[in-house]
């Protein structure tokens, strides 16, 4: 069952810099492992995210295999006015989720 | 006498076509070309410059499955010199690729952690692109331990 953890600050002065936290709990299959059979165990990642503020795109990530099971990102934006952020996860098998996080900036 | 010019002509020609064939899988700094060719995919025909990127990784981790990464490049973050995207390559897992992370100005700080897998004691290199479209590199030894992607599923 996928989860997504968000840590954003709930205040923060207009104009300052936060720092925003996010795993999707997700196993990031490589497609490189084999089972004890020697089938090869098909890809299932995660392959896009993408944080928007209030609507616009302030953060977006590529993934590939090589990022470890769970991905945690964290990334840094400026805050200007109150809102809130929408966070999404697209990956291989149709996976998709949302997640999101208001702000009050003061 | 003859007979030992022509043996060592013929040495010294394989030697050099040896070096020749070495040259072209690996370029100046013997990186893997597959890295080689997924930083030209990134860069096209730009020229890469060491230093404002701080690639912060440790030097020895024991599980290759899990290695926390930070990428920070020193930029003021303003509307007119800003860092557009930070991409991240290794050198001797499946793939060169890690990670693509595109920011702009709004980001007021550039820098991205996540956490990676290394299949091996590896070199890794990140990469950033600048809002003048010049990139700037910076790169890691990581000793690895125990390698990821190499276990049996259950």
């Amino acid at each position: 069952m996928p989860s997504a953890l968000i840590n954003v600050p709930k205040k923060a002065k207009r104009g300052s810099v936060i720092e925003i936290k996010t795993l999707m709990s997700h196993i990031m299959e490589t497609g490189y492992r084999h089972t004890a059979s020697g089938d090869v165990v098909p890809r299932d990642i995660i392959t896009s995210f993408t944080c928007r503020f209030n609507g616009t795109e302030v953060f977006r990530a590529d993934l590939y295999p090589a990022i470890a099971a769970n991905p945690f990102i964290t990334f840094f934006t400026t805050v200007s006015e109150s809102g809130k952020f929408e966070f999404e996860w697209i990956g291989d098998k149709g996976f998709s989720e949302t997640a999101q996080a208001s702000i009050t900036v003061e | 006498m003859a007979n030992s010019i022509h043996t060592s002509r013929r040495t010294v020609l394989s030697l050099a076509g040896g070096a020749a064939a070495l040259v072209i899988v690996r370029p100046a700094d013997a990186t893997p070309a597959m890295l080689q060719t997924a930083i030209r995919n990134v860069v096209g025909e730009a020229n890469v410059r060491t230093g404002k990127v701080k690639l912060d990784i440790p030097p020895l981790v024991e599980n290759g499955n899990t290695v926390p990464m930070t990428v920070s490049v020193a930029s003021p973050m303003t509307a007119d010199e800003y860092v557009k995207s930070i991409h991240v390559f290794n050198e001797k897992n499946p793939q060169p690729n890690i990670g693509n992370f595109y920011l702009g100005p709004r980001a007021g700080r550039a820098q991205v952690s996540t956490r990676i897998r290394l299949a091996d004691s590896q070199k890794v290199t990140a990469i950033a692109r600048l809002s003048d479209d010049t990139f700037w590199s910076a790169t890691a030894d990581v000793v690895v331990t125990l390698a990821a992607c190499t276990e049996e599923a259950i």
